[in-house]
This record gives C-alpha cells, structure tokens and sequence, in this order.
C-alpha cells in the first residue's frame, strides 16, 4: 500500500511556487494498540492514504465525502494539527510535514482553522474578547490601537457588535458563536483558511448568513478556502474546485461546474445522484435515475484491495480488485481514478436508470472490520 | 385541509368534541412549559389532518416547535411539566385527554416513532434484538421463540445483512445507518398505522439517507401508515411528503401541498427558507438570500405576527404587522398562510421578487 501513494503526479505537479498548499502523498494511519501492560500495534486505522491535493492561492477548493472518509483528518494535516505518517504538506514550497510545535508557531499566522461545532470549539469560561485576542497574543502582535480596538474591530468585520467584546459565548447563538469562530480565525490575517463543516450545526436561514459572510470575507481579503463539508449544495454553492474523497483517498478532483454536471466518477455519480431534489414536481424522475448503493462504507483498518470502491460499485471488474487506479486526467482539470469512468449515455434515461438496477444487485458486504466483533 | 388558528381566551375550537373525520385529526394543540424565565409556548394552537396512505412534512428551523409537537401527539410530554390543550383524535379516538395508560397501548403499536439519533434511541446495554423483541411482546402475547422470528423477519425486511446473525449483536456493533434501519424495524414491528419520523436522517450521509428515504416511501406503500416526517432539510420534504407543513415559532404559517410551498409559496418565511438554500439541481446563484436576524425565543414572541422582525415586507402599506397577529386562513384552495400581506398581492410579490432569483 505504501509503495503506490507518491506515483500519482496527475493531481499535484512537482513545480511549487504557483500552490499555496500542497499535500503530496499525504498519509495519516492510526494505530490500534491492544494490551494491558504493553501496548503492541494489532493495526492500523488508514484515515488518510496517500492523497494528493494542490490549493491555489485565492481560490475555494471543496472537499466532500461520507463520515468516514478522512475529509477532517486530511484538514488537520493541512493545519498540521496533526503530523502525517507518511507523505509531504508543503505550505508555499516549504516542507511542514515534521516541524515541531515552536517551528510551526510563526507559520500558523498563515494557516487558520474554522471548527464544526460553535458550541465546544469556544471555550465557555473565556469572553468573547480574550477568545478572538488570543491568537494576538500568542503570536505576540502588536496591533496600532491596542488589542481591544482590533478585537472589536474583526467583531464588527464578522457582523456582531463590537460592544459585546466582555460577553461569554453562551450569551450567543450557534449563527453568532460561528462568526466568533470566523473573527478568531481573521484574527491573524492568515492566507489559507480551512473550515471544517462550519455551516453544518446551523439552520438553514443562519447558515446563509454564514456562507455569504465568507464569500465577502475572501473577496476582501483575498482568501484562500479549503472548505470541508458532507453538504453537496453547500460546496458547490462556494467552491472553484471540489474533490471527492472516499476511504481515505481522492477519487475525483475537478473544476466545480464540471465535477457536478458531468462526474466521472460511479461514487461521485452515486454522491449527486443521493442529493435530495428540492423539487416535488421531479422527484419521480429523480428517484427513478437514482443509483442507491448497498450497505456501507468498508472500515478503513481493512480497505478492499484495488479500486476502494469496487465492493459497492456497479461497474466493477475483475482489474478492480488488483489493480489501484490512478488519478488522470479526462477532462480539463477533471481528474477521476478509476478504470471505468462514468459515460454520457449512463448520466441520463436509461442508462441512469441501468446503473440503478446494477448498483441495487450489489450484495450487501458483511462487516469486514476484525474489531468490530466481539471478542469471542 | 382547512386550519384555524384561534387566540388565546376565545371559546373551544370548531368542531370540538365532535368525532374525527381524518385518520388523524388534530385540533388547537397548545403545548406550553413552565420554566423559571417564564411559559415556554413551544407549540401554539396547531391544526392539521392527515389520512392513512399520506406523508405530512413538518418543516421548520430549531426551535419551531416540530418535535414538540410529535411528542405531544404521542403522549410523551411529563404532565407535571408540560401544559397540553387541544385534542389530538387518531382514528377515532381523543388521545390528549385519554388516560395514560391508554395511550401507553397505542404507543408502539398504533403509532409509532423514528427518532433522529439511534445511538440515543436504543438502549446500549441490550442487543438490538431483544429491543424488537420486547416492542413486540408488550403489545402481542407471543411466546420469546415467535417474537424473535418476527424480530429477524423485520430486520429483513429493513435491508440488515445476516439478520439471524445481527439479531445478537449490540447497538454500537452497527454502523449508523444500519441503526437507524434497526430502529425503523422496532417502530414497525407492530404495523404503526401512523408513523412520526422526526429527522430520521438528519444524522446519516447521503447516501445512506436516500436508502432510508426509499425504505421509508416503501415502507408506507406496503401497510399503508400514515407518516409524519419532521425536519429541516427541505430536500427531503420535496423527497416524500404529500403536504408540507411549515412552522415559525410554535405555530403553522403556511399549510400547502408540496408542489404549492416548492411552485408558489406564500409566506415571506417560507421564501426566506427557500432562497436561502443552496440548490444542487441549478445554476450557482452569486449570492445566497438570507433571512435576516435570529430565530426567536419562545417565551418572548414578538408582538404581532411573530416573523415580523426578520420579515422583508414588515408594514407593507400600512398591514399592522407589529399589533395584529395574522390568522391561518386558507387563500387558494388547500392553501392556507398566516400572513396579513392580501393573497393576490403575495402572489405577485412572489412571481416578481422571489421566484426569479431562486
């Protein structure tokens, strides 16, 4: 497994200097310790396996995938809140993979973090004021008008009144507490924000706000996202790229309008295909052409051999099993790993509605996780 | 379909007393809670009906009132704690002032739930099975052997790999989804002739969800229940439901088909939800429309209509908004909006401001 996750150059050219951020083979493996006295290795979770991604600078790159699949983790490799096992992450042509915490101190003024959950990523004994001053005072900068003008100054930037500065987050709603999280992430002026579900705890009206409020914050200042989600509206909503991640894998990058009009993919076809249809008048149609896919995502201490995906899909042949595919190129910018790429014929009609019939013929896989029996 | 919504002191609701016509009936239903910072009116005088073979969807932000609601209509509410009024009739049958054990035979067996977190739902110190088996044996008089058939046929039935198998296995030995199936397979061991879904996929990845989703609708196709499905995701309403029903503040503001709250909704809350939501199936729009402000508290409702704070055409010509509050009154036909906005006027406003930037 190992020996295959740096020969995939299609995602990230050698070249740095035009990528803000790059991940080059990046892998994250848990290990799963067994004994009461002495610990000994039994395995390894494989959150992240050898994935390659490239941000560019000023753009949004989405990044969307089940429970599961290492979007979270592959984030806090990007931040280096964790360190890879394996693989580089190279922040502009600069290798971070291993620097230790006082070395990426300086760094993380570029590099910033927006959380899922507003109400357990503020600490709830601090005010509003000394959260969003912390990074300032961390990193030790010295703002003109001192460090409350500034402080006040990112609240009013992030929508909230800046006479609030001495309120503690529960005084706060989730819509509010999350633009606290944002003003705290500005807080450095970084380059690359990631944000990791920050709209999936808030109700649909809020979460609106929050998207647009992070639409005006990158326009003005000229931001970088990679933004984290499992809601497929709300990527395609923000992003310029998405891509795709499945077991601990990237199986499709591509240009957004791309990506979500013609996937290339079976998974990422399978993915849009689940989305709900906000429209009572189409859902026959929809739920007629929609490839369902049988039981679950397989554990990742135990990956299928191959192509990940083969267990569930429809397309699945005998090289699946042997052969791990590569990313490359299809289209412009569109990159897939697979060995059978999805058709223009199977997108629609009746190919759709084949796919359909294949994909529900799948027997559903029993557990292959080896921890997750009793033990016997 | 025809809904009122009656103010506080005036005389028992139309029809009170007499006998249902509807599968369900529900009439007035005020659920208040006492708490120290004052009456929590989490829901306010709710009115709907719902035949078997149909799926209701109850559509509304945190804080509206929905699951309040389905608990209230199952009888699950403390009364030392919750203040109830109204009536809720299931076939036939008033169940708000019925007694408590009555209702604890038609719990699990007549109606039933689907709860939005099967890992809180189900007990972690029993196997799945014996949790099914239990559902059924407090209802049936079956021996432990015929209960645990049934167990595994509904298990079957929900789509689990080697139910024989899994029957034995413990709630956290299940992935997610798989939980939730188990879950569905306990609220319908007993062939519920009304089903309350409240978010049953809200903690599911997609694609798991539209297997639940399809399990739901074939489910209901089979024993032809009537269904409840409480949520926030509109995508799944438009997915299921027949009617949508849509909540602001403990109360309905609009009460419509689906096709009508999706093709020509009425009520500026119900735009404000739908521009406000990123569509997978159209053009990338420029910019999301958001509701302005926060959802409100519900010991503190706004005076008046209660979205009068956050709506866009608050005072419109002189509408006393901010003093009135609007009634639920039916405009077109099976098409009822809370809204003091004239109903020709609505439309327009809608086909002219709303409608082309969605």
């Amino acid at each position: 497994m190992s020996t295959s996750t740096q020969s995939q150059p299609a995602a990230a050219p050698q070249r740095g200097g035009e990528y803000l951020l790059e991940v080059q083979g990046v892998e994250k493996h848990f290990p799963i310790l067994r004994g009461a006295f002495f610990k000994r290795k039994v395995g390894a979770v494989r959150a992240v396996d050898g994935i390659d991604l490239a941000v560019k600078a000023g753009e949004t790159l989405g990044l969307v995938g089940e429970s599961g699949c290492g979007k979270s983790t592959t984030g806090r490799l990007m931040t280096r809140l964790l360190e890879p096992t394996g693989g580089k992450v190279i922040l502009e042509g600069r290798d971070i993979s291993h620097l230790g915490v006082s070395q990426m101190r300086p760094l993380r003024r570029e590099i910033q973090m927006i959380f899922q959950d507003p109400y357990s990523s503020l600490n709830p004994r601090h005010t509003v004021g000394s959260i969003i001053g912390a990074p300032l005072q961390v990193q030790n900068i010295k703002t003109a008008h001192g460090q409350k003008r500034e402080v006040q100054r990112l609240l009013e930037l992030v929508g909230l009144n800046p006479e609030h500065y001495n309120r503690y987050p529960h005084e706060f709603s989730g819509g509010q507490r999350q633009r606290i999280g944002i003003a705290r992430a500005l807080a450095l002026q970084p380059k690359l924000i990631i944000a990791d579900e920050p709209v999936s705890a808030l109700d649909v009206s809020i979460q609106a706000q929050v998207v647009n409020l992070l639409d005006d914050l990158q326009r003005e200042f000229n931001l970088t996202y990679v933004f984290i989600a499992h809601d497929l509206s709300v990527v395609k909503h923000i992003s310029d790229r998405v891509a795709v991640m499945y077991l601990g894998k990237v199986v499709e990058v591509g240009p957004r309008d791309g990506l979500y009009a013609e996937p290339l993919h079976p998974y990422t076809y399978a993915l849009l295909s689940a989305v709900p249809v906000p429209d009572p008048d189409r859902r026959d149609k929809a739920q007629r052409e929609r490839v369902l896919l049988t039981g679950d995502v397989p554990s990742p201490i135990d990956p299928p051999s191959g192509c990940r995906f083969r267990t569930r899909c429809w397309k699945a042949q005998d090289i699946c099993a042997q052969e791990e595919p590569l990313l490359r190129e299809l289209q412009p910018g569109q990159t897939v790993a697979c060995h059978f790429p999805i058709t223009t014929e199977e997108r629609s009609g009746k190919g759709a509605q084949a796919a359909r019939a294949a994909a529900a013929e799948i027997p559903v896989a029993a557990s292959t996780d080896p921890f997750a029996e009793p033990i016997a | 379909m025809s809904t009122s919504l009656l103010k506080d002191g005036d005389p028992a609701p139309y029809r009170a007393g007499s006998a249902a016509q509807s599968f369900l009936d529900v009439r007035d239903l005020r659920i208040h809670f006492k708490t120290d910072d004052g009456i929590v009116k989490a829901v306010d005088g709710l009115t709907f009906q719902l035949e078997r073979g149909e799926t209701l969807g109850i559509v509304g932000e945190s804080g509206s009132g929905k699951s309040v609601t389905s608990l209230g209509i199952l009888g699950l509410h403390r009364r030392g704690s919750a203040k109830i009024s109204g009536e809720v009739w299931l076939d036939g049958e008033e169940l708000i002032g019925a007694s408590p054990e009555r209702v604890r035979t038609l719990r699990g067996a007549k109606m039933s739930m689907i709860f939005q977190d099967p890992l809180t739902a189900m007990h972690p110190y029993y196997t799945v099975g014996k949790q099914i088996i239990e559902a059924y044996r407090v209802h049936h008089k079956v021996s432990k052997a015929d209960a645990r058939r049934r167990a595994i046929e509904m298990l079957d039935r929900v789509g689990i790999p080697q139910p024989q198998k899994r029957v034995d296995d413990y709630p956290h030995q299940f992935s997610g989804g798989m939980r939730q199936r188990a879950m569905i397979a306990m609220s319908l061991v007993n062939n519920p002739q009304l089903l309350i879904a409240d978010e049953p996929t809200t903690a599911l990845d997609v694609t798991v969800q539209a297997q639940i989703l399809d399990l739901i609708r074939d489910l209901q196709a089979e024993f032809n229940s009537a269904v409840i499905i409480i949520t926030h995701d509109l995508g799944v309403v438009a997915e299921v439901a027949d009617d949508i029903l849509v909540m602001y503040g403990g109360k309905c503001v609009e009460h419509a088909t689906a096709q009508d709250i999706f093709r020509r909704p009425e009520h500026p809350y119900a735009w404000g939800l739908l521009s406000s939501m990123p569509r997978v199936d159209r053009e990338v729009r420029e910019r999301l429309v958001p509701i302005k402000g926060n959802p409100p508290s519900l010991i503190n409702l706004p005076n008046g209509c209660s979205f009068h704070p956050r709506c866009p055409y608050v005072e419109r010509n002189g509408i006393p908004c901010k003093t009135v509050e609007p009634t639920l009154a039916e405009g077109t036909q099976d098409h009822s909006v809370a809204c003091h906005i004239p109903p020709a006027e609505r439309q327009a406003i809608f086909k002219s401001d709303i409608a082309p930037s969605l």
